[in-house]
């Protein structure tokens, strides 16, 4: 594989805490996640290239095209009139965002570039929110039929129970552990455990899925700083670099993929970004993974090549996806418990990955991370991305 | 909303009306304008095929919280079905409890509403399934 | 050369509610009134069924019985008082959902329950249509209806889901129909004004003056112009509005019992409007034999009954019943509900933003 022609470093990282805001709105979302991540990069603004957004559905939500000029404008990064771009792959948006940012430099055309990702979810009631989430599914034969995003994972979750013999106590204990590193993330929206008992015995939302194999509704927004990596060495203490880039694609609709177990999409994101970072599955250190379904977590963890196919919802069991086990998975709470704004997701992983490998995630530090995973889904794996980072 | 978009996927959807490409001889459902496995050379080589309406449920869901415009029908099963033919489908699985609902349940399509824009606006008809 | 019934099929819904479970919520004796009625349980429609899928069920099943090119078929009549739409014909839905589209006449047909089989004799005239210039070899008349009675109202133990096709044709005709007549009068019995939701009736107006007099009138014109008697018919149907009207006619006009129940079916699932005689009619069908003499009367209120004189044909034998449900099988798998879920499915709870 040939190596990009530049290689490239996030030096800043900034997020809102994710959640219920009622008093803020979407501009002001982007504004906090934006300044932060650019505090953080003690860069001065006017070094700032282009903008990258990732967002799914403000046009939904919100009533709202067009955000990237809005948000280039309330962070204050008209004045040169840079170029502002918007994302947009589902809730895979953020991630593709970061991955255009990543592309733009690594390209020669630009040194420094914000990356962001937003959603406002909470203006709508939840049943108009799910049906617009649903619009990451196919609308003419999903949607129309009467399949919700949860109905269609609840689809797949079935099946890998029965292909592979998953468990509901295993799809339960993916909640429960995200929970449990979510209690540690102050950005998180649930910042509290659950038992096991209460995951199995939440109501149906789509069986086998209950409430709490769900991620939750969620307004939020994340921004990081993009550099090139000469450059980042100059003015950056802790430049961290994006060592791997891969991203997949498959079918819209579930029933046109050979196999609803596994996401294809995801195993080829993957692949490519393991093979341009040189590395194999076992020597990422620390994972952020999509779990907006619990089976979303317990497959992405087979796809990524972490454990055999079949062998995630065992893993999970066995807590070889927790502090102390095989691979740290979801730190940061994951989607389920850090909460799921759809374009804001895939950045505010990253931003966990790099929290980790500047070893400045706390109470949640994995131990020597030197390499990490971020892994973000669009609607039911229709689109995939993965990103690999590493310690410089 | 508009009603051409409907419309124009009305065989399709009254008849489970997808295409064969000639070359391979395989059936698509929904209906493609070039076959994925020969690609180029079957443009203009892709014929109507209508799927019988006959196959295997392969997964399933029963939906509580469902979609706005969904609800009078709550819960209801969503399916994946294999077709005879080969192709998957997915479609709702009607007049049964889902206790009676498995995996590898035989199914025949039949003919339902759909969905409907508002109660001033068209109804959308088309297959769903039920147990044989 | 004969002309009559190719083929035909049957549809009904799956739920069942039971009068018991009806007079329950409104304070009445729901199972004395069930036994007045001779109603036993009535078909209710799922949520996402109207008289267009239970036509397009009947019609498919109508087709599966038979090798006739959907293409070739040149009129489709659907009778119903409950088509979805008020303007927009669910007989463009059947037309297109068989594959009959679009080189055919199509319309549908409203008088109350006899919609039907007025469009069994728009068929046949087309079909016997000297002219050559009216080319139509089949045509499709359906009977179909999702009819509601007004929540706590006599017609709530009544009114049903269901649905019935029958192709009509000069080939490989299983039934002749020989004769056909009508009796209509400005009788208002019975009505439902535009944008109502439920209909209203004139209750015990709808009998004697109504019902009775019409099908009796129609029958007794009938058999004079056959010269033929009760005696000679093998079997006698007639609109069924509940399990005892027809009965009641029956006996008066001298038809034995024996010649009777057979094309009851109101008893089993309620009174299914523009389907009600013809699903009897169909189970007389699923068990007639060659030459088996029929007589067949709808009853539509507004007011006005159609007769049918059909005599059944060598061609029953060689007919492929068993590709479709018999009547008997059709009906026999009922999903009871209860009246909460009834109403719901019945579209009866004022919804948000309705």
């Amino acid at each position: 594989m040939k190596k990009l022609a530049r290689e490239v470093a996030v030096i800043g990282i900034g997020q809102t805490k994710f959640g219920e805001h009622w008093d803020l709105s979407f501009r002001e979302l982007g504004i906090q996640a934006g300044i932060k991540a650019i505090l953080d990069a003690g860069i001065d603004s006017k070094r700032i290239d282009a903008l990258f957004i990732g967002n799914m559905s403000a046009g939904q939500f919100l009533g709202q095209e067009h955000i990237a000029s809005m948000i280039a404008e309330e962070v204050g990064l008209t004045s040169n009139q840079i170029p502002a771009t918007r994302v947009e792959a589902a809730d895979a948006s953020g991630a593709l965002a970061f991955r255009q940012g990543l592309l733009d430099i690594a390209s020669g055309l630009h040194e420094v570039v914000v990356v962001g990702g937003a959603e406002k979810m909470s203006d709508v009631t939840s049943d108009i929110a799910a049906g617009f989430i649903a619009a990451g599914a196919d609308q003419a034969w999903e949607a129309l039929f009467g399949a919700t995003l949860p109905a269609l994972y609840a689809i797949m979750a079935r099946r890998h129970m029965k292909e592979y013999g998953t468990t509901m106590e295993q799809l339960a204990a993916v909640s429960v552990k995200n929970h449990r590193h979510g209690k540690m993330n102050p950005f998180a929206q649930y910042q509290s455990e659950i038992s096991l008992e209460t995951v199995l015995k939440a109501p149906r939302v789509a069986e086998p899925l209950g409430l709490f194999d769900c991620a939750p509704i969620s307004d939020g927004a994340a921004a990081l700083v993009l550099c090139e990596m000469e450059l980042a060495k100059e003015i950056c203490p802790c430049p961290v670099r994006i060592a791997g880039t891969g991203q997949g694609s498959d079918a819209l609709a579930i029933t046109n993929r050979p196999s609803i177990t596994e996401m294809r999409a995801t195993k080829k994101a993957s692949e490519r970004a393991y093979e341009r970072a040189g590395i194999t599955p076992k020597e990422v250190d620390v994972a952020e993974v999509h779990d907006s379904f619990s089976i979303g977590e317990i497959m992405a963890i087979e796809d990524l090549g972490f454990f055999e196919k079949g062998d995630g919802g065992p893993a999970t069991e066995r807590n070889d996806t927790t502090f102390g086990g095989v691979i740290p998975v979801n730190t940061s709470g994951g989607l389920k418990a850090r909460g799921h704004p759809l374009g804001a997701t895939g950045i505010a992983q990253i931003n966990e990955i790099v929290l980790q490998l500047r070893r400045k995630a706390e109470g949640r530090q994995v131990k020597d991370a030197r390499v990490g995973l971020a892994h973000s889904v669009g609607g039911t794996g229709g689109t995939s991305v993965v990103h690999i980072l590493e310690v410089v | 909303m508009g009603v051409a978009r409907y419309w124009r996927q009305q065989d399709q959807r009254y008849n489970l009306g997808g295409s064969k490409c000639t070359i391979c001889n395989r059936e698509f459902f929904p209906s493609r304008t070039m076959c994925p496995i020969c690609h180029r050379r079957s443009l203009g080589k892709m014929e109507k095929y209508h799927f019988k309406g006959f196959g295997k449920v392969t997964s399933f869901t029963v939906v509580h919280d469902p979609a706005p415009g969904y609800r009078s029908q709550v819960p209801y099963i969503l399916a994946t079905i294999e077709l005879e033919e080969g192709d998957l489908v997915l479609g709702q699985i009607v007049d049964c409890p889902p206790s009676e609902v498995e995996i590898g349940s035989d199914v025949e399509m039949v003919f339902r509403k759909l969905s409907e824009e508002g109660k001033s606006g068209t109804i959308q008809y088309g297959y769903k399934f039920r147990l044989k | 050369m004969g002309s009559g019934i190719v083929s035909y099929g049957v549809y009904v819904p799956r739920y069942r509610i039971y009068p018991k479970d009806i007079g329950r919520i409104w304070g009445q004796d729901g199972a004395a009134m069930g036994k007045a009625l001779n109603i036993n349980a009535k078909s209710v429609p799922a949520p996402d069924e109207d008289a267009a899928t239970i036509a397009v069920m009947a019609a498919r099943r109508t087709l599966l019985r038979v090798d006739v090119d959907p293409q070739e078929i040149g009129a489709i009549f659907v009778g119903s008082e409950s088509h979805p739409y008020a303007v927009k014909p669910t007989a463009s839905i059947v037309s297109e959902a068989i594959g009959a589209a679009p080189h055919l006449t199509a319309a549908d047909l409203e008088f109350a329950c006899k919609a039907g089989t007025v469009g069994m004799q728009a068929c046949l005239g087309l079909i016997n249509s000297s002219n050559k210039n009216i080319p139509i070899d089949y045509a499709l008349a359906i009977g179909s209806d999702t009819s509601q009675g007004a929540p706590g109202n006599a017609l709530e133990y009544s009114a049903s889901a269901g649905g019935v096709a029958f192709l009509l044709g000069h080939e490989k005709v299983i039934a002749d129909i020989e004769l056909t007549m009508s009796y209509t009068t400005d009788t208002p019995d019975f009505w439902r004004r535009e944008g109502m939701k439920y209909p209203s009736h004139g209750e015990r107006f709808t009998g004697k003056p109504a019902y009775f007099k019409h099908i009796q009138e129609t029958a007794e014109k009938m058999m004079r112009s056959m010269g033929t008697g009760p005696q000679d018919y093998e079997y006698a149907v007639f609109h069924q509005p509940n399990g005892k009207f027809p009965i009641t006619i029956g006996k008066k006009l001298g038809f034995k019992m024996e010649q009777i129940e057979t094309g009851l079916i109101t008893p089993y699932i309620g009174n299914t409007y523009s389907a009600s005689m013809m699903i009897g009619l169909a189970n007389i069908l699923d068990k007639a034999k060659p030459g088996d003499r029929i007589l067949a009367v709808s009853y539509g209120s507004g007011a006005g009954s159609d007769g049918f004189h059909i005599v059944v044909k060598d061609e029953i034998e060689r007919f492929a019943r068993e590709r479709s449900p018999l009547v008997m099988e059709e009906i026999s798998h009922g999903i009871p509900i209860d009246y909460s879920i009834y109403v719901k499915f019945r579209d009866k709870i004022k919804m948000e933003g309705e």
